[in-house]
This record gives structure tokens, sequence and C-alpha cells, in this order.
């Protein structure tokens, strides 16, 4: 087993791939947690957890969500504002959840506007702009959303989740695999089951600007 | 997956089943059949659900591209032509994969050199195209006879590149090629290399599986990218490509990419390991003198440890079937206890011989021989004339007339 591990930046001029640091994805029924493989239970606390000590978490739907081209994007849309809401119900006073699209993966130039979206070719951008600390990547095509994930470990300090619907991110601080409209509600259930438990760290500063 | 789960027993338009392909491969009786590697290339196609099948003409795959037109002619494959030229022939191919396609091609010496730019290109956009390279000789004055050098060049282009050592490797490899490459993970080109003729154009007994069995379709949503459709959400990743501009974020951006292919490369080692039982296959490793070899060098590696063994010289054996991933661990572990290391290979340049100097502790050991090129045999005799050399024990020239 590798001895690296996946962990908030900054990392690096140019983070590795975590695949090519030996880190190897979660199979059917189990997660990673900083590229170490575990349960989904663990992995449900372990997000919920950090998007209520976040200042900032905020939820990255991806075009495979946002679009409604077949029926099942759209119940995960639907899922994904209640994720949302419930966020919302269950953070505190100072932590302010957003919920940034992810709606295509063009480039944008001369200037991405990072109040509205954010792209996978410079997602840094809008991690910093908002000072997101925590965020999560759902419905984003998973080569995408692996430059994502590597760029925003090399230049931020934010907290990074993957709800994959296909084999999970190793480049994702924590990584669930196979996402169905039913994980991503129980992620919901599992933030309102733990409000009230967890600090979040508004003292700190810590929140996901560059050093 | 829950599409292609519910399409496992239907039929397809040939009256062909779509099977699981873990029971088709592992569990499905197989029959004995008589064939070219060639033909053989035609049988696993037959059963491969294949859109979109595309060549160029060049020795010695032409036959199986050949053959492979009469399964178009009989229904099997959705859409078959040829090519412009090779370079036609990739970008084709591009084009079918990016329009959501299960593609297959063939090539071979000059043509996949001439084909080059498209294969970083494949690997770049995460195409899942299978590529059978039947190698053969690729530097002026040309020759159509077996040589392995043309694999060097597939090394880094971020494609998968298997090495097969007989036809039946090939017939099994082409088949649970796709299952490795179409994972959403990995999804990435698969060179299937062979070597030209000794594979392509000898009958061997080959064990095929059912023709009425075939693979589950190819599902493009399953990819990475999204499928290429112009006009429909969730598309238009093509445009404004950030190549075209020059600044750090562009400049990080490509590097990440290229680090993704790459990664992409590392996840398919745990698909190959399942598929193919291994990256390598070892015998007798525990021997102080190990030949490592990949494609038909294996065999004759083989041939060379019985003639050893006639003389009381202990040999063991590493065969490499996938050279990307590379088997590195496996590499290291199978030759721990070798104090000789032999490569024979059928090129001038000794690729596979840096590969594993560059992998193994002590590269002292590693012996970068007996080479052939041009088409050249490789007699097993020359193996033991090499290894009887290195352990000092008396040998003669092959080549010689003379006492």
């Amino acid at each position: 087993m590798s001895d690296y591990r996946v962990l908030p930046g900054p990392e690096h001029f140019l983070p590795p791939a975590a695949a090519s640091m030996g880190i190897r994805l979660p199979n059917p029924g189990e997660a990673h947690i900083n590229g170490v493989i575990t349960s989904e239970e663990d992995a449900y606390e372990e997000a919920a957890r950090q998007f209520l000590m976040a200042k900032v978490p905020t939820i990255f739907p991806g075009p495979l969500v946002l679009w409604a081209w077949n029926e099942k994007a759209a119940k995960k849309a639907t899922a994904i504002r209640h994720l949302f809401n419930t966020l919302k119900e269950c953070v505190q006073p100072g932590q302010k959840p957003m919920l940034i699209p992810m709606p295509d993966y063009r480039p944008k130039y001369p200037k991405i506007n990072p109040e509205v979206e954010i792209n996978p070719n410079h997602p840094n951008l809008t991690i910093w702009h908002n000072k997101i600390d925590c965020c999560i990547f759902i419905g984003v095509h998973c080569h995408q959303a692996n430059l994502s994930l590597k760029i925003i470990r090399g230049g931020t300090s934010c907290y990074t989740i993957a709800m994959c619907a296909q084999a999970g991110h190793e480049d994702a601080m924590l990584s669930f695999r196979d996402a169905s409209v039913e994980k991503i509600m129980r992620l919901a259930d599992t933030i309102k089951r733990l409000k009230g438990t967890v600090q979040p760290r508004l003292a700190s500063a810590n929140n996901g600007v560059s050093n | 997956m829950a599409e292609i789960k519910s399409i496992i027993g239907t039929q397809n338009k040939k009256g062909q089943t779509y099977t699981d392909t873990w029971k088709m491969m592992n569990e499905a009786p197989r029959t004995p059949s008589f064939f070219t590697g060639s033909e053989v290339i035609k049988e696993a196609l037959r059963r491969a659900s294949c859109d979109v099948m595309i060549a160029y003409p060049i020795t010695p795959q032409s036959e199986a591209a050949a053959l492979i037109g009469e399964l178009f002619a009989e229904g099997y494959i959705g859409d078959y032509f040829r090519g412009e030229s090779e370079f036609a022939v990739m970008s084709q191919c591009a084009g079918s994969a990016f329009g959501g396609a299960r593609v297959f091609t063939t090539t071979a010496g000059p043509g996949t050199m001439r084909a080059m730019e498209n294969f970083p290109m494949w690997a770049g956009a995460r195409l899942p195209i299978q590529m059978i390279v039947t190698c053969r000789g690729i530097n002026s004055p040309l020759s159509i006879q077996p040589d392995t050098l043309e694999i060097a060049y597939l090394l880094n282009t971020g494609m998968l590149v298997w090495h097969a050592e007989t036809a039946q490797d090939f017939f099994d490899w082409i088949l649970k090629g796709y299952m490795v490459s179409e994972e959403p993970d990995v999804h990435l080109p698969l060179a299937l290399c062979c070597d030209g003729f000794f594979v392509t154009h000898t009958k061997d007994v080959v064990n095929l599986t059912p023709a009425d069995m075939c693979l589950p379709p190819y599902d493009p949503y399953r990819s990475p990218v999204p499928c290429m459709d112009m006009e429909c959400p969730p598309v238009r990743m093509m445009r404004d490509p950030f190549v075209m501009k020059s600044n750090y974020i562009s400049y990080a951006t490509h590097a990440s990419w290229q680090q993704e292919i790459w990664a992409a490369v590392e996840r398919s080692r745990k698909h190959s390991i399942h598929w193919l039982n291994g990256l390598i296959d070892t015998e007798n490793t525990d021997a102080d003198i190990v030949i490592v070899a990949s494609g038909t060098a294996v065999s004759q590696g083989r041939e060379a440890i019985r003639l050893l063994e006639d003389e009381g010289v202990r040999c063991g054996l590493v065969k490499v079937k996938t050279l990307r991933p590379w088997p590195e661990e496996e590499i290291r572990e199978a030759t721990k206890n070798a104090k000789h290391i032999f490569v024979p290979e059928f090129n001038v340049t000794g690729w596979l011989a840096k590969e594993i100097r560059a992998t193994v502790p002590n590269h002292q050991r590693v012996h970068a021989g007996p080479h052939v090129c041009g088409g050249m045999t490789m007699p097993p005799e020359i193996i033991v004339s090499e290894i009887k050399t290195a352990l000092g024990m008396k040998t003669f020239s092959l080549a010689g007339r003379g006492s």
C-alpha cells in the first residue's frame, strides 16, 4: 500500500496524480478517505463532518446533473437541491453554503466569472474568489473531475469530496463511487443527523486561499 | 451498468447472445480450431460486438483486415471501410469512437509510424479504440518481416500496450482488451501487438468460445468524457481548446490532463490483472538464471530452457504480457533471486531490456540479448549460447561453418 496521502494543499507547483503515487480506487461498496480505502458508512460521516466544519461548504454540480438529459439525471438534480437545502438548514451563523454549477468544460476566456460558475481548467479561481474550504463534485465527467481535483489540490487548501457515478476519484480527499439518488440523500441525512455536533472552524483563516 | 446488465441474455441481429464476458471467457465451452493468427483475429471480432472497423492495407495485417471485411458482409460489423492511408484510418477511428462506437483497426510497421500522431490524441481524448499491431520492420530499406521496434514508439503514447505470444493470446486478449480499455476509470486505447508472420501467418490450435455468444455492447455513456454530440448537452467541450492559449492556466491544465492519461494507465493495472490473470506469467523463478521476454521471444525462451535443462542448467522464465501498464513490482519480485537476467528480443535497440534495467535492482544482472532484427528468426540455440557464454561455459557459433 502506498504511503502517499491525498490531503488538502497547496501541495505543489504541479502535484502528482494520486493514481501515479499508488493510490487505488475503492471497490463497489467502499469509499476512500485521503487515499485509504474505507467503508461507505465512515465516508458519509467524514463528508458530513467536513461540510459542517467548513466556512464555505460548496456543491459543484456538473453537466451530467444540470441538464435533464434523462430521467435519472433529473432525479439526481432534485436530490442535490435537497442536499443543498439540508446544508443550509444545518449550518451555523457565519457559515455560507454555496451551490456553484460547472455547466460545461470549455475554458472560459478572457475571464471566468467565479461567482457564478466553476470550470475544470481553472477551478482554483472559483475556490479562491469565494474562499471555499470544502466542496463536493457531483455529476462531473470523471476526466474533468480529476483535472479539477488535482488543480485544486495543487493550489488551494480546499477539502475536496467526489460523489462519482462511476469508479470514484483518487484525486479527491474523500470519494464515493457509484453515486445514486439514494447516496446523495443519505449524505443529506447524515448532515442532518450530525447537525450541532460539529464545531465550525469559523475562527480559522484557512479557507481555500493559496499561500 | 444497469443498461448493460439488462441486455445480457438478449440476442443481436445475427442471433448471437449478449453474454456476461467473464462467463463467456472463463466458463463457456471452447472448441479447438486450427487457424492462422489472422483468422483468429477475425474469429475474435465475430464475437466482439464491434461497431466500426477501419484499416488500410499493409503487410502483415492486410489479411486480417480483409477477413474482417467478410464479417462485415455477413452482418457482424456495423460499418467497415478502407481509409485513404494509415493516418486517415486512425483519424477516422477517432471520429467513430468520439461518436460512441466500439472501434477496431489493424496496422503494422510503417503504417503504425505513419499514423503515430493519432495515438497520443486517442489517449488524450480517452477513446477506447483497439488497434492490432502486427509488428514488422520499419526502417529503410523496407522489410515486411517480423521486427518489434515499432512497439518502442508506442510505449509513451498513453495507450495501453499488450504483447501477445500466441494466437490463443490474441483471441482471448482482443475480447478481454475491450473490457479493460472500456472501464470508465481507464477508457484508453489499446495497442494489442504481436510479432508479424510468426503469429499472423502461422497456424496453431486455438480454443474458441462459442460463435453464438458475443460481448455486451459498448456503452458510451460510461465514458469519463462526454460522448461527442455538438448540439445536445452535456456537451461542447471541444470549442476553445486551451492548447491555443499561452498562459500559466493553459499550461497547468494541459499538464494535469497529461497526468490524468497516465493515471488512467495506472488504473488499468487492476483490471488487467483481473482479466489476464496477472501482468506476467512465471515459471521456475527460484532459478539463478531467468529469461524475461515478451511476444514470440517467450516461446523461443521456453524452448531454450528445455535445451539448457538437457545440459543441467536450470532457468526460469518471465512472460511479460502488458508493457503498459508496466509490471514493475511483478518483475522485481520474479527476478529477485536471479543472478543473471536474459532478455531476448526481436529488435535492434533492446527496448525491453532497457525497461527491465530501469526496473530491477542490481541492473548489471540484465543481459540485453540475444537480439535479432530485420526479420531474422531467433533459434533457441542462440539464447542457449548467450547464456552459456555469460556463465563461462563452452559454446560455439551457430553461424559458423568452420571448425
